[in-house]
């Protein structure tokens, strides 16, 4: 339970503005026609917003190996639901 | 999670106890809308076309608003957990206030995008993409609403002497579970309303 500081705060406004700026870029980019592409940079873009939030916003960076393994443990189980639904899915 | 460590509980295993309590249950939460997202996959893949022509129904820009929206709302409770840290209830109130206010502009904006669907006869049973679309914004709508119920109660705890900065693990928790909601949203608003 660390002390509220200026760096916390300085910390979460530099993340806002961060996630502001990807939320801009990520609807111009929509506006583009790249093909796949679009479906790759939109996903890119969102999951590095879903780590800025993750790693400042909820303290990730700082936590312990036992709460970083409570944090990654459903992205694994969530993989192994992806994955095994589409090689049923598409393979049919 | 009002519990106040008792007297024979060291606070600090008590916050971390409350912390990893609250990263189970957002594992749960992964899993709930990661079967919706699995949904989403399957279907994209099978109807790419009809996916393509429907998200383009979809207002992007009221989308980016709600973005903003719910972005600046984690700016408030990171900003709130702060402020209680130094011991400032009051500012803490103010920015979890702050984040209600803003929760309920989010809510509002998605019942005005709800309407003008209803009005262009786009209901959940329109099609795959709408049902998807209602399926997965109702479910974080209501995760919304949720959080809105649970930042209020920790203005309760604070208003009535409970919050401090040697005990705002209330605080703290409800404002890992916000930025979750915050989170899935950063994953619906493209899905749905840029890449379709």
């Amino acid at each position: 339970m660390a002390h509220g500081t200026g760096q916390d705060r300085r910390t979460g406004i530099a993340v806002f503005v961060a996630l502001l700026l990807l939320t801009v870029v990520t609807v111009l980019v929509s506006y583009v026609d790249l093909g796949l592409w679009n479906v790759v940079v939109a996903l890119l873009i969102a999951s590095a917003k879903a780590s800025l939030v993750a790693l400042f916003f909820m303290h990730l960076k700082g936590e312990s190996r036992l709460v970083w393994g409570f944090a990654l443990f459903p992205i694994v189980f969530l993989s192994l639901i992806l994955i095994g639904t589409l090689t049923d899915t598409m393979l049919r | 999670m009002s519990g106040q460590p008792g007297e024979h509980t060291d606070p600090a295993v008590a916050f971390e106890a409350a912390k990893l309590g609250v990263w189970t249950f957002l594992a749960t939460e992964v899993l709930l809308f990661g079967a919706l997202f699995t949904a989403y996959t399957v279907f994209r893949i099978k109807y790419p076309e009809m996916f393509r022509a429907e998200h383009a129904k979809l207002d992007r820009v009221l989308g980016a608003v709600n973005t903003v929206v719910l972005i600046t709302s984690s700016l408030m409770v990171v900003l709130g957990v702060d402020a209680i840290k130094r011991g400032k209830a009051r500012l803490l109130e103010a920015y979890f206030g702050a984040t209600i206010l803003l929760a309920a502009v989010f809510l509002l904006v998605k019942y005005t995008e709800y309407t003008a669907k209803f009005h262009h006869g786009l209901y959940p049973d329109t099609n795959i993409f709408f049902s998807l679309y209602y399926m997965m914004t109702g479910l974080h709508g209501i995760h919304v609403l949720l959080g809105m119920g649970v930042l209020s109660y920790v203005i309760v705890l604070s208003r009535r002497g409970r919050l401090s900065e040697a005990w705002c693990t209330p605080a703290e928790m409800s404002g890992l579970y916000w930025h979750f909601v915050d989170l899935v949203w950063i994953y619906l608003f493209p899905l749905l309303y840029l890449i379709g």
